[in-house]
């Protein structure tokens, strides 16, 4: 057990480290509530066309290379089928066709417990997406301004020399499980700044500008915009995509929560409050 | 201090997650059927709108394409053949009885045959049809501008909507006629028509014959199919659901252009 970093001028022992400043913790949580209500009442408005199409239209000539549909067997009962570039998947019970009120099956593309409202509600499912889209944009923009001013994105984000070197090891740190305890669980490591950037300033930039893409008021804005990633069904397409990169990146958040700490991590986002173990040994022994 | 969580404390904090997650959704589904909290989600709309009104000038042109680029078919959605003998009817000898009502907010009233709108300067444009369900086909639209209409029949300057009556039915027994309504800068905007041929073709039945409102900046619901008669307002709260347009009146907002 290396008892490391206990430099010169570094507290010893267990203490409570202030992590996440307020705002950051106030605009987490509103992420949390925003993107989770943006992805459940999305899904809520994609079965209204379950359909993913690359071009301007969705009637090019080709069919869409992915699709989630219910077909009827012989004897009435219904499949849910999901269909990705040509191949057929049947997904019953959970894609194409899922419990209804009564709990027999009934078509739709996603069932009702992953989306926002329950029932195939078009209308209300926009009205949530579209009023938490706001706020999402509003938060992010905040975020934004907070991480510049106050150096928190210089200072803890950005990757630095060190980190660029380390790379290699911190992979596989990560493949192996082993997180950095002590004095150097105070600071992100290299891959961790690396997603949250990717994140930050990829996937939510991305997303956001490819639900305005699907505007036609914003298409209007320097018309053939769009064009640039393919036409208003392909950047469709992309807002869907991204939104489930959004969630694979969520699980593996989640998961490096739970892994290097739940507690720890999730009282460091509530109170700000981090616990740094100096030395690993006095963990055991209390 | 306490730093660790005792194991009990932890069990009870894992369950109220859990439960705090399923009364998050059936929460989200009581809330839905509220009135109040739709009614606050709707700030989403009237943001939307200033945002989009700001971010883009009031003439701002629709993305126009190559005749290559159009869909193969153009697909039909909604009303496909309007269940009332008084279409039927219509629809039976081509339309040559249509009259067009124009009235309302406006100097001089008109009643407008097809000849008479086909004799309106005209506009033909390649554009695409965005679906609120989220599907786009692009089809080519020949029409009236619907501002040379309007400067014809003289817009008294107390309007501020145009009110569109169609000829299909939603409801059964012939009911909840199909309306729509849109404000001034769309009504006189260049690319706003009534379109008469589609593909080169006499606009067909199941796309809205003989006159379907083309408003190329808004969703696939305010391009009002049947349409027959024009309507200036300066309120539309009176008007049947009082939200300015049938699926307006079921819920799907007003502003259309996300």
């Amino acid at each position: 057990m290396p008892t490391e970093n206990v430099a010169a001028g570094v507290r010893t022992g267990t203490y409570l480290y202030y992590r996440h400043t307020l705002p950051v913790r106030i605009m987490h949580w509103i992420n949390v509530v925003a993107l989770t209500i943006l992805l459940l009442s999305g899904l809520n408005i994609f079965s209204a066309h379950p359909a993913l199409y690359w071009g301007q239209s969705s009637y090019t000539g080709h069919g869409p290379f992915f699709d989630i549909s219910a077909r009827e067997k012989a004897n009435g009962d219904l499949v849910g089928v999901t269909r990705l570039f040509g191949r057929e998947f049947v997904t019953t019970g959970v894609l194409g066709a899922s419990a209804g009120d009564d709990g027999d099956l009934i078509p739709r593309a996603f069932p009702s417990w992953l989306t926002i409202p329950d029932a195939r509600w078009l209308a209300m499912a926009r009205r949530w997406h579209l009023f938490f889209a706001w706020v999402f944009v509003l938060n992010g923009l905040c975020y934004l301004v907070y991480v510049v001013a106050s150096r928190h994105l210089a200072r803890d984000l950005a990757p630095t020399k060190t980190d660029w070197r380390s790379i290699g090891a911190s992979i596989i740190d990560h493949l192996r499980f082993r997180h950095p305890r002590g004095e150097e669980a105070k600071r992100y490591n290299v891959l961790q700044k690396l997603a949250y950037l990717a994140v930050i300033f990829i996937l939510l930039p991305l997303v956001i500008l490819m639900g305005w893409a699907m505007s036609p008021r914003l298409d209007s804005f320097l018309p053939g915009w769009v064009d640039i990633v393919g036409g208003r069904q392909s950047a469709r397409s992309i807002h869907f995509v991204v939104a489930w990169l959004l969630v694979a990146f969520a699980l593996v958040h989640v998961f490096e929560v739970i892994v290097s700490g739940f507690w720890n991590h999730l009282r460091s986002m509530i109170t700000g409050r981090y616990r740094v173990d100096a030395e690993a040994r006095d963990e055991t022994a209390r | 201090m306490k730093l660790r969580v005792r194991p009990s404390r932890r069990r009870f904090l894992t369950r109220a997650v859990s439960a705090a997650g399923v009364l998050t959704l059936s929460g989200c589904d009581a809330l839905s059927r509220t009135t109040w909290f739709p009614r606050l989600l709707g700030a989403g709309e009237k943001l939307s709108q200033s945002a989009q009104q700001l971010l883009t000038p009031r003439r701002s042109m629709a993305q126009e394409f190559t005749e290559a680029e159009r869909s193969p078919q153009f697909r039909s959605n909604g009303t496909s053949m309007p269940d009332s003998p008084e279409y039927e009817a219509l629809a039976a000898r081509e339309f040559a009885d249509y009259h067009l009502q124009v009235g309302g907010l406006v100097v001089k009233p008109a009643s407008l045959t097809l000849a008479a709108l086909r004799a309106l300067p005209s506009r033909t444009q390649i554009t695409r049809h965005d679906c609120v369900e989220g599907w786009s086909a692009i089809g080519k639209w020949k029409g009236a501008k619907l501002a040379a209409l309007l400067d014809q029949v003289q817009v008294r300057p107390e309007a501020r909507f145009a009110v569109f009556y169609c000829a299909d039915p939603m409801g059964d027994n012939g009911t909840d006629l199909y309306y729509e309504s849109i404000d001034m800068d769309d009504a006189f905007h260049a690319q706003t028509i009534l379109a008469y041929e589609l593909n080169d073709e006499p606009l067909p039945v199941k796309n809205g014959a003989p006159i379907r409102l083309r408003v190329e900046r808004q969703l696939g619901y305010k391009h009002a199919k049947y349409v027959m008669r024009i309507e200036l307002v300066d309120a539309f709260d009176h008007i049947a659901g009082g939200k300015g347009g049938y699926w307006e009146d079921n819920g799907y907002e007003w502003y259309a252009g996300i």
